[in-house]
Formats: C-alpha cells, sequence, structure tokens
C-alpha cells in the first residue's frame, strides 16, 4: 500500500509538471486599432548577449515610437531569450507560439535561426530577422565553394542584413576595386558558421579577381586570447593588408598584439567590427585606419540616424550598434509593409504571413531605414541594400570613398 | 508471478516500466487531444532524448562507479552520424520523407558509430582510475568536438564524399547536397524523431540496462565499483567487465544522441561541449546514481523547467533562478533528515540504501 501511495505521488508530480504548462492567446483588437504581436529571439544571457540584447533594444525603440504614433498599426513586442543555442530557441519559439505570435522577428543570432526559421515556415508565420546572416536561414541559396542548394527555402524567412557570402563577396570586391593591398592575410574564427561564411566566399571572389591571399590562419572560440602565431604567420608573409571576418572582441586583442611586435598592416573588416570602439580597456587609436564594411553607422549626420542613437543612449546609456539598429529596421519595416496593406490584427498568423511575402517581394516595396536606403527584398529573402566602407578616423567612422 | 514480484530488482524494474508507460499515454493522450501547449509539445523528444543520455551515463557512473565527463562526446557522435545517415536515406530515395525505417536506420548507425568510439575510447580511459578517468574522458569529448568541427560531409550521385579540409574538397557534383558543413553543422533536418519513436527507445534502455545490472556481467561490474582489490583477487577481469559497461553506455548515448539529432531541424557540434557533459552528469547525480527512473525524472524536470512560463516570467534571470533552484534540491537531496523521510517513503530505498552504505565506507562515487 506504502508503494502504491509513493508511486502515485510520483506519478502526481510529474504529470502536474507538465500540466502547468497551459496556454493562454489574447486577441489584439480594439475601437480600429489593431495591436499585432510581436515577437523576437535572441541571446539575452550567455556570451553572445551583446548581440540579443542590442537588437532587442532596437526593436523595443521602434515599437515605442510606432506606438506612441497613436496609429491603427500597434505592436506588443515579447522578447524571448535563447543563450545562443538552438534547442532552446526553438524552446522560445514554441513559447511565443502559445502567446499567440503573429509576427516574427526571428533570432538573432545565425545557428538558432536556422532551426526557428524552419519551424516558423511549417507554421507559416513571417519572419524577418535583423542579424541571422547564415544563407541555411534563409535555404535555397547555393553555397559558394560546392554550388550545391543544401537547405530548401523557407518562403516566409527574411533578412534584414548581409548574407555571410555577400559579405564575403563585397570585401573581396572592395579590396580590388580600390587596390587596397597586394598581399593579403586572412584570420578567421573556424568554429563560428558566421566567420568561416564570410570567409570562404571572401576566399572563392579573391581567387577570381586575382588578389593574392599570402597567409590564412584560424582561431577558435577557445583560443581567441592569444594571436601571435597568425600575426606573425602574416607578418612573415608580408601581408600588407589583414582581412578580418569577425567579431570586434578577437579583433581588439588583433591590433593590440600586431602592435606590440611593431607591425602595421592595413585591416579590412566587416559588420562584426562594428563596436571596436566602445571595447573597454582597448586603446583606440590602434584601430586608426582600420576599413570595416557595415550598414549602419552610429556617427552618420543624417537626422533618422542621430534620432534613434539620442533615443538609444538616453533609454540604454550607450551607443548603439549595427544589431540594434537592424532590429529597429525589422519593426519599420513590418510596420510599413502592414500600413500598406491595411492589414488589422485579427488576421491569423498564416494569412498574414502570405499577404507580407506578397508585400516583400512584389519588387515595389522598397525601404529606407538606419542600415540602408531604398532597401527591397525578392524571392530568395535577401536584402538587397548597399554596403558602407568606413574607415576609423581620429576615433569616429567616417565613409570611405 | 507473485513469487517473480518478490525479488526486489525485478520490482524495481517493472515499477519503473510501469511508470514511464503511464507517464507516455498520459502524455501522448494529452498531446493527441491538444492539451498540451506547443511548447510542451516541441519538448517531448529532447525529453526523451535527455532521459536517454542520462540513463546510459548511469550506466558508468552510477553501476560501474566511474566518473565519465565526456558523455556529450559520445551522443554528438550518435547525432551527427545518425543525422548523416538519415540525410543520405532522403537524397538516395529522391528526397522523399523519411519514416520509422528511417529513424531506426540512423539510430542503429548512431548507437554503433558511438559503441566503436566507446570501445577505441574506453581502451586506454578504462586503465585510468577516479579522477584521472574524469579528466581523460573530458579531454575526449572535447576531442570530438573539435573533430566534427573541421569534417566536412557532402552527397552526390557518385556516393558519399568527406574531408578533412574544406568543402572545396568535397567535389561535389552540381546536383549533390553538402551534408555537414564543418562548424556550421547539419541544417535542414527533417524532424522525423517522434514522441512514440522516443518512449520505445527509452523503454529499450530500461531493459537493457535492467537485464545487464542484474546479470553474471553486471554483478561484476558492480562488484569492481564496490571492491576493486576483492574482484581483482578473484580472478575477474575487470578491464573487460569495465569496458563492457562502458561501451554499453556509449552505445545508449548515440542513439540518445540521434534521436536527439532528428528531432531538431539543426545541430552544430558546438552545442555538445563540455557543459553539456556536465549537465547529464547533473541529471544523474539529482536522480540518483544507480537509479534509473530517478535520471528519467530528473532529466524531464530539467530540461521541461527552464521553459516553463512562470520561469520565462523572471526574464534574464531566469537562468539564475533555474541555478538556484538546483543547488537548493541538490542541498534538500543531500539532508539526512530528508533521506530518511524519503527513503520510509520512496519504494525504491532498497537501492539508494545500497549507495549510503557505501557513501558511509567512505567509497569515492564522484
Amino acid at each position: 500500500m506504502k508503494k502504491f501511495v509513493s508511486l502515485a505521488l510520483v506519478l502526481v508530480l510529474v504529470i502536474s509538471l507538465f500540466a502547468a504548462c497551459g496556454s493562454d492567446n489574447g486577441s489584439g483588437e480594439a475601437d480600429g486599432v489593431s495591436v499585432f504581436k510581436l515577437g523576437g529571439i535572441g541571446p539575452l544571457t550567455g556570451g553572445a548577449a551583446i548581440y540579443g540584447t542590442a537588437a532587442k533594444n532596437g526593436a523595443e525603440i521602434a515599437v515605442a515610437e510606432i506606438n506612441a504614433l497613436g496609429g491603427s498599426i500597434q505592436f506588443d513586442l515579447r522578447y524571448e531569450d535563447d543563450a545562443h543555442d538552438a534547442e532552446k530557441s526553438v524552446n522560445a519559439y514554441n513559447t511565443l507560439k502559445d502567446w499567440g505570435m503573429q509576427i516574427f522577428l526571428g533570432s538573432v543570432t545565425s545557428t538558432p535561426c536556422v532551426a526557428t526559421s524552419a519551424e516558423s515556415c511549417n507554421d507559416n508565420i513571417f519572419t524577418l530577422t535583423p542579424s541571422a546572416s547564415s544563407t541555411d536561414v534563409l535555404g535555397g541559396v547555393a553555397n559558394p565553394l560546392t554550388g550545391t542548394i543544401d537547405v530548401e527555402r523557407k518562403g516566409n524567412t527574411f533578412q534584414m542584413c548581409f548574407m555571410d557570402p555577400n559579405q564575403g563577396l563585397a570585401s573581396a570586391n572592395y579590396i580590388a576595386e580600390n587596390n587596397l593591398g597586394s598581399k593579403i592575410a586572412v584570420i578567421y574564427k573556424n568554429d563560428d558558421v558566421y566567420s568561416t561564411g564570410v570567409y570562404f566566399s571572401f576566399k572563392a571572389q579573391a581567387d577570381e579577381l586575382g588578389l593574392d591571399i599570402v597567409s590564412t590562419t584560424t582561431f577558435t572560440e577557445s583560443s581567441q586570447t592569444d594571436f601571435s602565431v597568425q600575426i606573425a604567420d602574416a607578418k612573415d608573409n608580408g601581408a600588407d593588408l589583414i582581412f578580418m571576418p569577425m567579431y570586434y572582441t578577437p579583433a581588439s586583442l588583433i591590433f593590440t598584439q600586431a602592435n606590440a611586435i611593431g607591425y602595421k598592416p592595413a585591416y579590412f573588416g566587416i559588420d562584426g567590427m562594428d563596436g571596436i570602439l566602445t571595447v573597454e580597456g582597448f586603446d583606440t587609436s590602434l584601430a586608426e585606419g582600420v576599413m570595416l564594411l557595415t550598414p549602419f553607422n552610429a556617427d552618420a549626420q543624417d537626422e533618422k540616424t542621430q534620432n534613434f542613437v539620442a533615443a538609444y543612449q538616453e533609454k540604454y546609456g550607450e551607443i548603439p550598434n549595427q544589431f540594434a539598429a537592424d532590429g529597429y529596421d525589422c519593426v519599420y519595416a513590418i510596420y510599413e509593409a502592414l500600413t500598406a496593406l491595411n492589414a488589422t490584427a485579427d488576421m491569423s498568423a498564416s494569412e498574414l504571413c502570405d499577404a507580407l511575402v506578397a508585400k516583400f517581394t512584389d519588387g515595389s516595396f522598397s525601404f529606407n531605414g538606419l542600415t540602408g536606403d531604398n532597401m527591397t527584398w525578392d524571392e530568395t529573402g535577401a536584402v538587397n541594400k548597399t554596403p558602407k566602407g568606413m574607415v576609423i578616423e581620429n576615433g569616429a567612422y567616417v565613409g570611405l570613398n | 508471478m507473485k513469487k517473480l514480484f518478490k525479488k526486489k530488482s525485478t520490482r524495481t524494474s517493472f515499477i519503473t516500466y510501469a511508470v514511464v508507460v503511464a507517464v507516455f499515454l498520459y502524455l501522448q493522450i494529452r498531446n493527441a487531444t491538444g492539451g498540451l501547449s506547443s511548447t510542451m509539445a516541441g519538448q517531448l523528444v529532447p525529453i526523451c532524448a535527455w532521459s536517454i543520455m542520462a540513463l546510459s551515463l548511469n550506466l558508468t557512473v552510477g553501476v560501474l562507479g566511474e566518473l565519465s565527463l565526456g558523455h556529450a562526446g559520445f551522443m554528438s557522435i550518435g547525432a551527427f552520424t545518425g543525422a548523416i545517415t538519415a540525410a543520405v536515406i532522403r537524397f538516395q530515395s529522391g528526397g522523399a520523407a523519411g519514416g520509422a525505417l528511417t529513424l531506426i536506420a540512423s539510430v542503429a548507425v548512431g548507437a554503433v558509430f558511438a559503441g566503436i568510439a566507446g570501445v577505441l575510447i574506453g581502451i586506454p580511459v578504462l586503465r585510468l582510475k577516479g579522477d584521472y578517468l574524469a579528466i581523460v574522458t573530458l579531454a575526449f569529448g572535447e576531442i570530438i568536438r573539435a573533430l566534427i568541427n573541421v569534417f566536412y560531409v557532402g552527397i552526390d550521385k557518385n556516393g558519399l564524399h568527406i574531408s578533412f579540409l574544406n568543402t572545396e574538397n568535397l567535389s561535389l557534383d552540381a546536383g549533390g547536397k553538402l551534408i555537414l558543413n564543418g562548424a556550421s553543422g547539419i541544417s535542414g533536418i527533417q524532424k522525423i524523431s517522434t514522441f512514440f519513436a522516443g518512449f520505445v527507445l527509452i523503454m529499450l534502455c530500461l531493459i537493457v540496462i535492467f537485464n545487464f545490472v542484474n546479470s553474471r556481467s553486471g554483478r561484476a561490474v558492480m562488484a569492481i565499483r564496490d571492491n576493486r582489490i576483492a574482484v581483482d583477487s578473484i580472478g575477474i577481469p575487470a578491464t573487460r567487465y569495465k569496458l563492457l559497461a562502458f561501451v554499453i553506455s556509449a552505445t545508449l548515448a548515440g542513439m540518445g544522441g540521434a534521436l536527439f539529432a532528428l528531432g531538431q531541424n539543426s545541430i552544430v557540434a558546438s552545442k555538445f561541449d563540455f557543459n553539456t557533459s556536465i549537465l547529464i552528469l547533473v541529471f544523474v547525480v539529482l536522480g540518483s546514481q544507480g537509479n534509473m527512473l530517478g535520471s528519467i525524472i530528473a532529466a524531464s524536470v530539467l530540461t521541461v523547467l527552464p521553459e516553463l512560463p512562470f520561469m520565462r516570467g523572471f526574464k534574464d534571470y531566469r537562468m539564475l533562478i533555474y541555478a538556484i533552484i538546483l543547488i537548493l534540491v541538490m542541498i534538500f537531496k543531500n539532508n539526512p533528515t530528508l533521506k530518511r523521510f524519503m527513503q520510509k517513503l520512496f519504494p525504491f530505498a532498497e537501492l539508494k540504501k545500497r549507495f549510503a552504505k557505501k557513501a558511509e565506507g567512505g567509497g569515492n562515487d564522484g
């Protein structure tokens, strides 16, 4: 009998745990005002939290602005944490679905977004990711090295950022066109999707253009504190330009360590380099002359950027990076498309998805945001905008010509 | 029948089977009638996979009494070989939807490869004891992760292409498909793992483990755990039995890995790092070493816990709260008063007592 009681207790325990997960659905229609449920996922905790938090903050500012306008389209934004993990990201996605999400801002980072975009494709929920740049997020893109299509196109998914291969392509083109270096060294992070994706397309395009890559070295998550071997290899091979497809934290160490041995090549980075001037304890004079391709520049003089930077600084006390700008742009792009469609919040997620996909791909929809003017999208889901070449001069980004 | 259940070990195993079947039936019915939230429904397969991982590690930690910190390595071998198998079958069948047969084949391949890795790693590792063994397994787990990071697999009409360098070396035909792309892992996996498959695999694991533990080999393994010198003195080949338990554990982990991978849209090698090995160990320790039902419950609860709506409510502090709950549970679990109370209440006291006795003896069971 005792056994039976205890067994029953265990069962009740387990079952109540599972049963605790109910779902609630609220609709958002009141007085002709449509409140759309906007869901987003990003790493808000853990090592990649800086990116997720920035995208979330950017999106929040956009939502606050739109809601303050008091128009007929209002947003209810909910961001969930995935700690940069695909499994947790799918859980977060399901949580948002239970909440009644109608439009999805995707996952901020690539690896989780590959998983969540597959889920949202199955559920037919419109997805516009601010910064997940891998080709597998969109699917249907031929791998630049093998020419094979490895993941089928997810028709509901669009990107606000450049796709990795496009960044590598654009960088190689830019270097070749402007004759930035005759001997090029590449240092990339070979256990990172973003870094390897850019490197491979850069290499393919560099070979095509006849750029001379004299040194290719790698590092990993666990070895990104000491770059003496990589720098020495570049130096020994006489490289005068180092291409760095990586985020700014390891880049700042490379600048410091190269400087320590008196090696002063030119540096060329991509959008992950954005933020280098905000690294704590980093001597920004070392980044002087660093070139980077980035869609966003917090020092730009146009009104839109300045307003955004001011609002961001007031609310979060720091200068926004491109992830924040991407998050902001995503919300506004969706807002403009919804406005053009006269969409109302009583439409189901699936109806909204079909309408938004049609709108984004009809060729007439173009969007002016912080990260570019006249952005357009096509069936591939990739954004069409011009990357801005920037150079760091006197501790500030200045447009390259 | 009555006689059969008099034996305590038999009773323990049948109670475990009964609980697993009951919970499965309950959840399956709730799921079929739409009674589960998407969050919960989406976690059914991961719960099964993590339960299998906890069960398999419990064989090494609880039964064999050796601390392994590289279990995620076996999981990743099972996950990647399983997912590659499924992708190959799908490619050869012209992109047709995979079914139960694909799943069975993939899980089997995952289990076999993880088992082979278990043999290769077990031979050098099992010569060591205690902390040394733990550290070496940790190293092997990291080596497996690093290797998969530079592993490229593609397929075209000429068959499989494998490279350790980069995707260019694969020289795939235009109609081919890149399956495993180094650090980018495998994307576009067809989700063919089902809750039913997970349940069947858990039952399979339980049957294997209970029968092993109650067999001649199992008794030898437990004897090694309890007193190595006595075992050596009566001529039991300790290394062989240790290896046997270790390889079974690795094989089951491979099954769990394959089930996990085929329940995800994409997998990357970095998922199966040191932290994941520790997480599995936490399941085992929380569920009591040697207690199989405990492992399943601990794995399920700790997998579901951070996704509960009330945990999501903590926003950025969610994982902090999770850690605090974990610490509190561990403290309560080791509280002697509470332990006595639980022993009175718990039907599986027999196994627990055995462990309590061992702990009093000052045994180093990690």
